[in-house]
């Protein structure tokens, strides 16, 4: 995976150009999901390109633009002289020759530059050190399975940390449950859709551990806008660890005991899986580890005993127009089940 | 004014420009043509992926007599073209009338077809794949079908009641353009349905 | 009896008498049953602007509901409906119809024809669009009414399969999408065959195609390629309702079908359709430009040339908008190539306008102020969209606030921009009266004005990761600042547009008498009288040269000498 520019032609064009363009300074995570941000190779390779597409059109900009506004300037009308008409030219071959070879040779240059990317992106061998993870898009969630890894979660993704001597890339295989979706973390590369029947494949290979955000860019219904994604880039340690704690089967407590028989009772497990339960739906996300997740409802709200209670018994007033329906629990039964719940780490 | 005068005298002769019935008929004929590319477009794509159902090598029947009939149209119809060019109305009236007969069996021979298709192979839009592209753009092409004779009978009547004369020829041959655009439109679904696809 | 006059009859007694409710019922009726290709064509743009003004407001209620995140405005299936019939009406009730409003108008005027070649045609081809365009909108009143904003399309103007299937869209809001653009398709297909046999066949003596003026000659390439542009899209729509109502399953992803192609049919309409819609601005730039800077266009065969070299190729780009969907490299490469390659002649033309304005004498009045600005906005417009282009950066990009900007920059930096300028310049022809320059002033920066904060910022937003269709934001990720200046920015282009129509309403009544040729022009609609008779000229002209007002003023220096 080769660097279109050197590093040194690189940093110069980024500072050249930074100012205009929002450079968020520091690397890592940031809470803007900025496109100029990279850590990944995708996005770094695809953000030295726009630099270099960016220099060529900022030129061409600065050269007609500013030949417009000479011309605007120098040949207004002016007053005394309304009456004679200025010579009329009709055309000048050589001119017009001349301005349409250099935008060709402009196109020749930036498509060379373009389809060498694409290759280099798209069709990159997959190496053996990868992470397989196969992505599911839902209307509104996302679900994420590790086949090797016997692993099902949903909605924040849990990925190793590479790098550039070592590689561990992220392989991601999307598909759909229903309608279109995209898969879309800027800071880590380009968006790819999901689309039924149709499987796609993209690939991470993120250079900096921490939190990326993003989200659904596809429009997908009612609720595409709460479809929200979170990339935690783990260090080798932690990513094992989650690993560890991911394939055990859910916790087991006794004291929860009547939450779990509300669960199973209430149709909840009609929609949701929780391993080593008889829950075995599959319309919804996985609850086996739901406490291990920072945020609800694909990141509509915080993760914690309170909202998981107000979800559970109105996720309309979280996510409005999401699929899935108020159970019309007692106040009893939500408290028994969110306690279950909140035991599922 | 010698300057607008001395443009006119550019001109002494007659000025032609081509027929504004033809151009907006071929216009209409290419906007045709790019619907039907597309239904052809869907049902190439679609070959061989039917999950399930009747396959068209299992059901189709190449309608060889339908076909036949609706290409002989052609040639009657540019018959009758020629008549009307030399003012001969009975045989342009003839020919027109045959025309419409060759056009009628051709779309007998699709009735019979679909009859046996939906009632005896359970073949319908809704079936499949191969189901919802095959009614589609035969029906598509049947529906111009049916367009083209109602012009048709209605000229018919109108020669038969002798208000047709020679004056009016560029207009039949605009029709008549329309009706050839009909057939080559079945040659090419004819090719794509019956011969690539089966 | 009928004067080609829009003219209330100058007495309205507001008692009722017989006499002025008949005179008013007949006024009417002419308009109805027309067949003046004229008063089809300010039909067609009146239609239009009320409209636009609809699909503006819709705008003004999406940028209220952006302007802070996690406001309250539109609630989520309300704000889908807003954005999807915003982009529905502009597309279709208002940007095809105002450009063959002004094809309808002007184009037999300027080949020296009385009337387009089928004005029967003309008139039921207008009925079919209105009748569209009302359909489409009374879906706000379906379903459960106006309450939750009824059944209106909600799936995107784009409409991708299988969110439009009965099972992800169970009511009839699709429906009246696929079926409003179905009828409003058909009467686009009529108008465009008429003006096809119109430019070739009703050509005044002496007028050779390459004596055509040039917006008549974009208007036939735009007619062109609309046939071969609206009728995938009704193909489609076709498709669309067979799946829905006969158990078809051309996007049925459950039983093999393919999503993806209807992307592509969508697409093989939706590119092309851009370019329908901006062929007709550059059509109106091409005779405003060399108007007010007072010399011939410059290089008018490569014009001519270029316009044919767009539409051609711009058949073959259509998959640019489709790179994340998983095309092959090899796909994905062509459709650079072939996106960069449009680029092209499209930049030539900026090149001829730049030229047509060097060594001129530029008259600043209102339309030229607006073709200015055009030529800077399309400018940028084209290089946001090699920006675009430019696949890996597009994967990026695509489905973002860029992305939005970019079009917009297009739709409202290019095409209203000349939309304004052409309603200024052929006013006065229509109606006899000028627009009143003072208010046009005013509406024209204030325009720019808002147009930029909104336009400018909105690239930002994009590139800092904020997708499109979404009806709310996460308050954390700094797009607050920059989605309350875009929101901004719209408030003031509403209030110029506002002035806009006070100047049409305010002028046709107060402005100053125009005669025949206000802006010394050159072509044939400026040699006959402002409104012109219902016959158009009172002999038929002959014509030597691309520019016959030019030869006849200047009979010392006429163009026939210097046209090969």
């Amino acid at each position: 995976m080769l660097p279109i520019l050197s590093v040194p032609l690189r940093s110069c064009l980024t500072r050249c150009l930074s100012f205009a363009f929002l450079w968020i300074e520091g690397r890592g995570p940031q809470a803007t999901p900025s496109i100029m941000a990279p850590t990944s190779t995708p996005a770094y390779e695809i953000h030295a390109l726009s630099l270099f597409v960016l220099s060529i059109t900022g030129s061409i900009f600065a050269v007609v633009a500013g030949l417009l506004t000479y011309c605007v300037i120098k040949y207004r009308a002016k007053q005394a002289d309304q009456l004679s008409e200025p010579a009329q030219i009709y055309g000048s071959t050589q001119i017009e020759l001349a301005w349409t070879v250099i935008p060709v040779l402009i196109v020749i240059v930036l498509f060379l530059t373009t389809a060498r990317l694409i290759f280099a992106i798209q069709d990159a061998p997959e190496p053996e050190s990868s992470l397989d993870v196969t992505v599911i898009g839902h209307q509104f969630w996302w679900e994420f399975r590790y086949p090797k890894l016997g692993i099902v979660s949903a909605n924040e993704l849990h990925v190793p940390l590479s790098s550039e001597q070592a590689p561990v890339p992220t392989y991601l295989t999307l598909l759909s449950a229903d309608v279109d979706h995209s898969f879309w973390v800027p800071q880590l590369a380009g968006k790819t859709d999901l689309i039924p029947n149709h499987p796609n494949a993209t690939w991470i290979n993120p250079l900096e551990p921490g939190l990326y955000v993003g989200q659904c860019a596809q429009f997908c219904g009612a609720q595409h806008a709460l479809m929200l994604l979170r990339v935690y880039v783990d260090t080798p340690d932690q990513f094992s660890v989650w690993v560890k704690n991911q394939q055990q089967p859910a916790v087991e407590q006794p004291a929860v005991a009547e939450g779990k028989r509300v669960f199973e009772t209430q149709a909840c497990m009609s929609c949701h899986t929780i391993r080593g339960t008889a829950a075995t739906g599959r319309f919804g996300p996985d609850l086996t580890h739901l406490m291990s997740r920072q945020t609800l409802a694909s990141g509509a709200a915080d993760n914690n005993a309170q909202t998981l209670r107000q979800w559970i018994q109105n996720p309309a007033s979280l996510k409005s127009a999401c699929l899935m329906p108020a159970m019309q629990l007692s106040d009893q039964q939500l408290d028994q089940v969110t306690d279950y719940l909140a035991t599922l780490r | 004014m010698s300057a607008a005068s001395g443009i006119a005298a550019a001109y002494p002769g007659e000025w032609r420009t081509p027929s504004r019935g033809r151009i907006a008929m071929l216009a209409l004929i290419i906007g045709e043509a790019a619907i039907f590319t597309i239904f052809v477009v869907a049902y190439v794509f679609y070959i061989g992926k039917s999950l399930s159902g009747p396959t068209p090598q299992q059901v189709l029947d190449v309608p060889v007599f339908a076909t036949i009939c609706l290409l002989s149209s052609s040639l009657t119809i540019w018959l009758a073209e020629r008549a009307i060019e030399r003012n001969r109305m009975n045989a342009f009236t003839l020919w027109l009338g045959g025309t419409i007969c060759l056009g009628l069996i051709f779309l007998g021979g699709t009735a019979i077809e679909w009859h046996k298709l939906i009632y005896h192979d359970g073949l319908t839009i809704s079936t499949n794949l191969f189901g919802t592209t095959y009614y589609s753009l035969v029906g598509l092409h049947a529906t111009h079908v049916v367009v083209g004779l109602t012009m048709l009978t209605i000229v018919f009547l109108f020669a038969v009641a002798r208000c047709v004369e020679q004056k009016h020829a560029e207009r039949i041959s605009v029709l008549a353009m329309y009706w050839h655009f009909v057939d080559l439109v079945w040659v090419v679904v004819f090719t794509v349905v019956y011969v690539i696809g089966r | 009896m009928s004067e080609n006059s829009l003219r209330l009859p100058s007495s309205i007694d507001l008692t009722s008498s017989p006499s002025s409710a008949e005179a008013l019922q007949q006024w009417l009726h002419e308009w109805v049953v027309t067949v003046d290709h004229k008063r089809l064509g300010i039909l067609y743009i009146v239609y239009a602007i009320f409209f636009l003004l609809v699909a503006g407001a819709e705008a003004v209620a999406i940028r209220i509901q952006l302007a802070f995140p996690g406001n309250h405005f539109l609630v989520a299936q309300a704000y889908n409906r807003f954005f999807t019939m915003h982009g529905t009406t502009m597309v279709f009730l208002v940007g095809i119809p105002i450009l063959f409003g002004f094809g309808n108008y002007v184009v037999p005027l300027q080949i020296g024809a009385r009337d387009m070649a089928y004005p029967r045609l003309n008139a039921f081809s207008f009925w079919l669009t209105a009748f569209g365009g009302l359909f489409l909108y009374y879906s706000f009143l379906g379903g459960g009414g106006l309450y939750g904003v009824g059944t209106a399309p909600d799936v995107g103007w784009w409409a991708y399969a299988p969110l439009t299937a009965k099972a992800f869209s169970p009511g009839h809001a699709t429906d009246y999408w696929a079926l409003a653009l179905i009828v409003s398709g058909f009467g686009t297909l009529g108008t465009a065959i008429n003006i096809i046999a119109t430019v070739i066949s009703m050509r005044c003596k002496g007028m050779t195609m390459m004596r055509v003026p040039l917006f008549s000659w974009l208007m036939l390439v735009v007619s062109g390629l609309t046939l071969i542009t609206i009728t995938p899209l009704t193909a489609a729509q076709i498709m669309l309702v067979i799946d829905r109502y006969l158990g078809g399953h051309f996007f049925d992803t459950q039983a093999g079908g393919s999503a993806v192609i209807w992307m592509h049919f969508f697409w093989i309409f939706g590119h092309p359709e851009v370019y329908v819609l901006v062929l007709p601005a550059f059509a109106i730039a091409n005779e405003v430009i060399p108007v007010f800077s007072r010399k011939a266009i410059f290089g008018y065969p490569a014009m001519v040339a270029a316009s044919v070299g767009i539409a051609f190729i711009s058949l073959s780009v259509w998959a640019h908008h489709m790179f994340t969907v998983g095309m092959t490299s090899v796909s994905n490469t062509f459709f650079v190539l072939s996106t960069m390659m449009v680029g092209i002649p499209t930049g030539i033309k900026i090149f001829n306008w730049l030229a047509t304005i060097w060594g001129g004498k530029i008259r600043f009045a209102t339309p030229m102020l607006f073709c200015t600005a055009f030529l800077y906005q399309f400018l940028i417009a084209g290089l946001t969209g090699i920006m675009l282009a430019v696949a890996p950066w597009n994967w990026q990009l695509h489905n973002s606030y860029f992305v939005i900007a970019h079009f917009h920059y297009v739709l409202v930096g290019a095409i209203v921009f000349c939309i304004f300028a052409g309603i200024y310049y052929w006013y006065p022809k229509a109606t006899g009266r000028m627009l009143s320059e003072k208010l046009g002033k005013w509406h024209f920066w204030l325009f720019l004005i808002g147009f930029h904060v909104t336009f400018d910022t909105m690239h930002f937003v994009g590139i800092l990761g904020m997708p499109r269709s979404i009806y709310t934001y996460e308050p954390n990720r700094g797009w607050n600042t920059l989605n309350l200046v875009v929101s901004f920015g719209g408030i003031i282009q509403a209030v110029a547009v506002l002035l806009f129509a006070l100047n049409l309403i305010w002028s046709y009544f107060r402005g100053q008498q125009a005669g025949n040729d206000p802006w010394d022009a050159w072509t044939l609609e400026w040699s006959t009288t402002s409104p012109p008779p219902a016959y158009n000229f009172v002999e038929e002209p002959i014509v030597r040269s691309r520019r016959p007002l030019w030869d006849l003023k200047h009979p010392e220096d006429p163009d026939w000498e210097y046209e090969g």
